[in-house]
């Protein structure tokens, strides 16, 4: 069937900020549909709060709508835009709960939007539980034993007659935020409790645990025809029990015979067909590894994570059929778009094995749990192929930037057997690698099978890569069929020398000798069987390469891999900006990128799409394939930077600014002389290599002060200190300092934060805007609050920035993009940071300046002036319309993180609100970033006391907004002293009820608290701020924040105040 | 052990020998399906051919005892990127480099197959000589003009008849070459299963009374069968008839219509195919290097009830009047998707009807 042709205007919600559970592929996902939809001719309306996306561009839907992602504002949307239809499926779980949200209120039915695809009933019975499992009854479909719970005693009960563990899956949630495995039942209720109060329909299904079978994933697609489709099947290395999001993952599945395959697969179509999904569709399966036995996990009736994966894996775009389908378009009637001979009604087959491995946040969150469970914790993550599995494993390995290009920990060999046991049994981030090791001490697979359920083939693999490791310690020499094995194998020349003791450029030279070089192969989603024209390659070591060059010049631009803490989507917009711009100008723009998340990894956006390690050697090979004009490094974050060095070493041509410039800019020294040339202020600070030596420089720089090491070494980094014991803690603690890595000690200003983007083609420097941050200097800029332009700023200061910004952005001769921090302290402006690359930043400045950041400054690498582009230099027109930047947090996912903001990053995504005045703007970015803002309700206080007397007025200010207060005791005292009523709760050690029992029984609507000193978990005020964030209540740890929260408030809602006389007129009458 | 390979375009692949050693000179053929290796090896359709699989990694679970789909392999030779040393799954028996070399089927692996796979795409099937002893290449070369052998169906059809006995419908199995899953199909439905030579009589089948009779899949080119193709215009009318794959050719043969080799043939498990009265497409199963040349069927009384989505050639016919229908592809999937199973529905209701009425559902 066409499309329908009542259809014209189409409303697609994203899925709003990053956070753990939801990251890139919906940017990517979203970004297709709308390219599909357009295509048609449909105009689009997209709703997103989240800026650093590519499908927030205006050029990828019609209208953009960068506001919250909540009914009532979305309603607006609809009232303003009067869409025909909406498209509930690819914005995640979120745009999915909307449009289940907007249905259920009888939006769409009064405003006549139609919901598109999948429709209502649909998504109902696959997400509500109950409705699931009634289904699955029906069809015969096996689901584990499990009941729906609305309150914990019902759970307690459930688990004693069916037996523990049992797992808890919360309803309606993403990543599996609040479920777990429950082993006892003080562990039950307290996930259960937990996971009730993040449902938002209050409900948990409680299920006999069937930890140990496959888990096995399908990816299925279906039409309004009722034709199906299964895109991909993936097998998890980790068998059930741990969140798939969270699993080393393989596509296809590698263990299941045909029978098995398509006995599951059967079940899928079922599924589809019964739910009456069109569209995309997930289902997960818990497989017994010793009979037919199955169960049906879970269904996501709508593009998931795992699609994003299985598009990437497979070379077919889930989501933008998924679009064209919601039209009213069958599968038989679209062409494949890789071979586009073909149909999109077919199975893809892949002629590579396809690996995944989730990106974990704990080298930032040193004391989260690691282990591993039903709650997923990975930020992003890495897909590598290659066509054996040790050579596809290996690279999504090194492709992960751990440190790590082989299975092998460095301090592996320091742990004891019964730890070692321990830890393979209880799955953490590094079990890979510990399996390894469990190898290389010559235990058996048989063992490892027993302790921790992985099939005997992945173990099977891991063994033998370590079996091979040894024949090559002990081979006399390296043959050139040694070589080539281990080449097949995935082993980097670095790892292979470092057996062989040769260096990594020995083992190049020699395999260049022997003519061992890597051959590239296309995804093209049907194993050869028809041409197609994919520029879409993967290295391995084989015959015949079959890449296609065009016949203009290549420039090759270095992806930022995986989505982690510091680095996410924002430099995979900018990367994006970057081939669009080369493209442009003429070039082949060639990717190189590991992330199947995100845009730049869609073999649509470039000419070429090398889908391989960040890493030297797959960077060298394929610029040595490419042969390009340049390199640019720019946008890839901080993994790009890092290589440039590698590459510029081997006279590769990096476009834009130099390495030694870039250089200038991170050394200290030269750094500082540099800001010295320039007379441009700098914290004053010192570098150490001893306590005593620190305690000295602490003494003369006074109090608090900033510390962190000049190399981090995984584990603890900057820090503000207040005195000479935590001083001395630190340095015991933190860092093993060495005359080659010594302390930095900088003063700790505490002033205004401030932050500038600009761009520079070596003459003319423009800069874009401007942004003040609302926290004080001391809290990492990019958990910041940010604002646009800056709300108070003299023009002196100003003026300023801009001399400052200019001076250094020419001092660099840089090309391209810089980003520079500044605090403003007692009237003087000092530099805190320069970044000469991409910042995080880029995306939001550009959305709102509408200078599209990345492309400028790329073609300045490519040779065009900012003139020649149209533009002056200096500071861009300051917009009338004030936006903020709001960061956004994924702390619920993190047990045992602390989430008082420091000099360490921690958000893993970011909202923008933008509106006519700051408060409008900034109640939106809460908003956004899902701060609730009640029109009255219950603040609990909890201060430090060196803040409590700035804590006075604020406090003050809620109780004028009509807040009650309730405090511990202390800070009690001081507001009642300044003649606030206070309500007093106990403090912990005090005894029940206590101020954790308030949270959670649901009495507080702000936590303010400010205990920030110690970070050990123990620490009252720890338990307080995990408290509130488990329990969903938004907890402040800094007074900015409260303060510009407050400021929201009360320009929000009107105040009631008791009618007074004129001053003067009282005076008046008393003479 | 080295193993060679030599094409008739003369390229030549090197890799490991895993399987029984020596030589052999066939078609070679590329299935795209990532599981079902074992289905593949022991499918008499592929008699007398060399297999490589495009998907890398082969082997992985190893052999079932209950995954065979006749009494042993035919394919004579197998071309892997790797082959799994070690298998895993509850119901492995044996690797498959075991299976392979107690079979004497040759094995080799370490070959770019997806080299390989492009080469046959661009070239069409290709003979080739697999060795893993030291001829010269000259040798090799040579031996490539060793004709292909023609008389595959007389090779893989049961040499007696046999009758798996039950208490539905009586039907009468021309084994070209059948894979057990037809039987398994049928025997599924309660049919008795009378299995017969490619070359019994119409008479001889006709004398057990059959409610139907079943074409079987098998290899090479159908033309070769053409006493099966007489005996088959004999029962036109006579008894249902439900043609698969190699008995699709046979039907349209005997019906009049013509057949060609193709290009490269289809082989694997994610061919879409359209039922053009529903409009309908399914994921099929396929493994045929002939197809029926679709202009020829005009004045057969056969028409297309179902098309290969992606180069349109004729994957199912039935007759305008008389009670008998066929498909290209393999309903009893085994391996491959599952999705066409109700095609033994359909006999059984093409049965049920015409011994009813006398006369076919499509009329």
């Amino acid at each position: 069937m066409p499309k329908d042709p009542t259809l014209k205007k189409i409303l697609v919600i994203g899925s709003g900020p990053i956070v753990i559970g939801q990251a890139a592929e919906f940017d990517y996902a979203g970004t297709q549909a709308c390219e599909a939809l357009k295509e048609e001719g449909l105009e689009v309306v997209l709703v997103n709060s989240n800026p650093a996306t590519i499908m927030t561009d205006t050029h990828i839907a019609d209208k953009v709508y960068i506001e919250p992602l909540s009914a009532e504002f979305i309603t607006q949307v609809i009232r303003k835009e009067r869409p025909d239809g909406l498209l509930p499926t690819l914005g995640g779980q979120t745009g999915l709960n909307l449009a289940v949200e907007l249905a259920r209120q009888g939006v769409l039915e009064r405003e006549g939007v139609r919901l598109l695809g999948t429709d209502l009933r649909a998504i109902t019975n696959a997400e509500d539980r109950d409705l699931f499992r009634e289904l699955m009854n029906e069809l015969n479909e096996p689901v584990p034993e499990s009941t729906i719970v609305q309150d914990v005693e019902q759970a307690v009960r459930f688990a004693e007659e069916n037996g523990y563990p049992v797992i808890v899956r919360p309803a309606y949630t993403l990543g599996g935020t609040g479920g777990g495995i429950a082993g006892s039942e003080q562990e039950l209720r307290e996930i259960v409790e937990n996971g009730l109060r993040y449902s938002p329909i209050n409900q948990c299904l409680i299920e006999k645990s069937i930890a140990g079978y496959k888990e096995i994933e399908y990816e299925v697609m279906r039409d309004a025809a009722d034709s199906c489709i299964v895109v991909c099947n993936m097998e998890n290395f980790d068998p059930v029990g741990v969140h798939t999001g969270d699993s080393i993952v393989f596509a296809p599945s590698q263990t299941l015979s045909d029978r098995e395959y398509h006995m599951l697969r059967n079940s899928a179509l079922k599924i589809i067909r019964a739910l009456d999904i069109r569209g995309g569709c997930n289902i997960q399966f818990a497989l017994d590894p010793d009979s037919f036995r199955y169960y049906v996990i879970e269904v996501n009736p709508r593009v998931s994570r795992s699609s994003a994966l299985a598009s990437k894996a497979t070379g077919y775009p889930i989501a933008r059929i998924a679009a064209k389908i919601a039209l009213g378009y069958t599968l038989d009637e679209l062409k494949n778009p890789v071979t586009r001979q073909t149909y999109a009604c077919f199975e893809p087959t892949t002629d590579y094995v396809v690996s995944k491995i989730p990106r974990w946040p704990f080298d930032k969150f040193v004391s989260a749990n690691r282990k591993l469970g039903t709650q997923m914790k990975a930020t992003g993550e890495v897909m590598a192929i290659g066509r054996t599995l040790e050579e596809s494993l290996l690279k999504a390995v090194r492709s992960l930037e751990i440190g790590l290009d082989y299975l092998q920990l460095p301090e592996a060999g320091k742990i004891s057997d019964e730890v070692l046991a321990e830890r393979i049994e209880k799955a953490d981030d590094e079990r890979l690698f510990l399996l390894a090791e469990w190898f290389r001490r010559g235990h058996s697979l048989e063992k490892a099978h027993s302790l921790t359920k992985i099939d005997r083939l992945f173990l099977y693999k891991i063994e033998r890569l370590v079996k091979f490791e040894q024949e090559l310690k002990a081979a006399p020499e390296l043959s050139k069929d040694l070589l080539l094995k281990a080449k097949r194998f995935g082993l980097t020349d670095r790892t292979i020398g470092s057996l062989v003791n040769q260096t990594e450029v020995e083992i190049r030279a020699l395999r260049k000798e022997s003519g061992i070089l890597p051959v590239y192969k296309m995804v093209d989603t049907c194993a050869a069987e028809f041409a197609a024209e994919t520029p879409y390659y993967y290295s391995t070591y084989e015959t015949e390469d079959e890449v296609v060059k065009g016949n203009r010049q290549s420039i090759i631009v270095l992806g930022s891999g995986p989505i982690r803490i510091g680095q996410g989507v924002e430099f995979d917009y900018a990367t994006v900006h970057a081939i669009w711009a080369i493209r442009e100008a003429g070039y082949e723009a060639v990717i190189i990128n590991n992330n199947p998340e995100t845009v730049s990894t869609d073999f649509n956006t470039s000419d070429r799409l090398y889908f391989e390690p960040l890493c030297k050697e797959d960077v060298l090979n394929i610029i040595e394939k490419e042969n390009p004009l340049g390199v640019i490094v720019q946008f890839g974050g901080q993994t790009a930077l890092n290589l440039a060095r590698d590459l510029s070493e081997e006279g590769i041509r990096i476009l834009g600014t130099s390495l030694e410039e870039i250089d200038r800019a991170e050394d200290r020294k030269k750094f500082e002389q540099l800001l010295r040339d320039y007379h441009i202020a700098q914290p004053p600070g010192t570098a150490v290599t001893s306590a005593d030596e620190a305690v000295e420089a602490a003494k003369k720089l006074a109090y608090p002060v900033l510390v962190r090491p000049s190399y981090v070494l995984g584990g603890r980094a900057m820090e503000i200190v207040y005195n000479e014991t935590e001083l001395r803690s630190y340095m015991d603690q933190a860092v093993k300092i060495n005359p080659k890595h010594p302390v930095l000690i900088d003063r700790y200003l505490l002033g205004k934060e401030l932050e500038v983007d600009a761009i520079c083609d070596g003459e003319d420097v423009l800069i874009p805007g401007i942004m003040e941050h609302i926290e004080r200097a001391g809290v990492h800029s990019g958990d910041s609050i940010a604002v646009y332009p800056p709300q108070s700023l003299a023009p002196e200061h100003k003026k300023r920035i801009i001399g400052i910004t200019e001076n250094i952005a020419r001092a660099l001769k840089t090309k391209g993009l810089i980003n520079i921090q500044f605090v403003l302290y007692q009237n003087r402006m000092y530099v805190l940071e320069v970044n000469p690359r991409a910042s995080r930043t880029v995306p939001f400045l550009s959305k709102i300046t509408g200078i599209q950041m990345a492309r400028v400054a790329t073609k300045i690498m490519l040779g065009h002036s900012l003139k020649e582009q149209g533009y002056t230099g200096g500071l861009w027109q300051e917009s009338e319309m004030v936006a903020v930047k709001v960061p956004v947090f994924s702390f619920a996912k993190l047990r045992q993180v602390d989430v008082t903001l420091g000099p360490e990053m921690k958000s893993t995504g970011e909202v923008m609100g933008r509106d006519r005045d700051y408060a409008r703007a900034l109640y939106k970015g809460m908003v956004a970033a899902g701060i609730e803002m009640p029109r009255f309700g219950t603040v609990i206080a909890t201060v430090g006391d060196k803040e409590k007397e700035e804590a006075i007025p604020l406090m003050q200010r809620f109780h004028q907004l009509g807040y009650k207060i309730v405090a511990t005791n202390g800070t009690a005292k001081v507001l009642e002293q300044a003649g606030l009523p206070v309500e007093r709760v106990k403090k912990l050690k005090e005894g029940s009820p206590h101020i954790l029992d308030l949270i959670r029984q649901g009495k507080a609507d702000f936590v303010v608290n400010t205990w920030t000193r110690g970070r050990t978990p123990e620490r009252d005020g720890f338990r307080i701020r995990r408290e509130a964030v488990e329990h969903g209540v938004a907890c402040l740890t800094s007074l900015d924040t409260v303060n510009a929260l407050l400021e929201t408030l009360e320009s929000i809602y009107l105040n009631a105040e008791p009618f007074q006389e004129p001053a003067c007129a009282a005076e008046n009458r008393g003479m | 052990m080295k193993a060679r390979v030599l094409l008739e375009d003369n390229s030549l692949f090197y890799g490991e020998s895993f399987g029984a050693e020596g030589a052999w000179v066939g078609e070679v053929v590329f299935n795209t399906s990532m599981t079902g290796y074992q289905e593949i090896l022991t499918d008499p359709s592929y008699c007398g051919q060399i297999i490589t699989m495009t998907y890398p990694l082969i082997g992985n679970y190893g052999i079932a005892r209950d995954d065979f789909e006749s009494m042993r392999p035919h394919a004579q030779g197998f071309l892997v990127r790797e082959f799994a040393e070690y298998a895993s799954n509850w119901r492995n028996e044996m690797p498959l480099a075991q299976f392979l070399k107690e079979y004497g089927i040759i094995g080799i692996s370490g070959i770019d197959t997806r080299m390989l796979t492009r080469k046959i795409r661009l070239h069409g099937t290709m003979k080739a000589v697999l060795t893993t002893g030291d001829e010269s290449l000259q040798e090799l070369k040579e031996r490539l003009n060793t004709p292909l052998m023609r008389d595959q169906v007389a090779r893989v059809s049961t040499k007696s008849i046999h009758v798996y006995p039950n208490t539905g419908k009586r039907v009468v199995l021309m084994d070209f070459g059948v894979k057990h899953s037809i039987v398994r199909g049928l025997a599924g439905r309660n049919c008795e299963v009378v299995t017969v030579p490619y070359n019994t009589s119409a008479k001889e089948i006709l004398r057990f009374r059959p409610d139907g009779v079943v074409l079987s899949n098998g290899p090479g080119n159908p033309k070769d069968v053409p006493e099966a193709i007489y005996t088959i215009r004999q029962l036109l009318g006579k008894v249902p008839i439900f043609g698969v794959c190699m008995g699709h050719q046979l039907l349209a043969l005997a019906c009049g219509a013509d057949t060609e080799k193709m290009k490269f043939g289809h082989r694997g498990g994610n061919q879409p195919v359209k039922a053009l009265k529903t409009g309908n497409t399914v994921i099929t199963s396929q493994n045929h290097g002939y197809a029926v040349v679709k202009e020829s069927l005009q004045g057969t009384g056969l028409e297309v009830t179902h098309i290969a989505l992606n180069d349109g050639s004729v994957e199912g016919l039935a007759h305008q009047s008389l009670p008998c229908f066929s498909v290209q592809y393999h309903p009893e999937s085994a391996p491959g998707p599952r999705d066409s199973e109700s095609l033994f529905d359909h006999f059984e209701k093409l049965m049920e009807s015409f011994a009813q009425k006398g006369e076919s559902i499509h009329a």
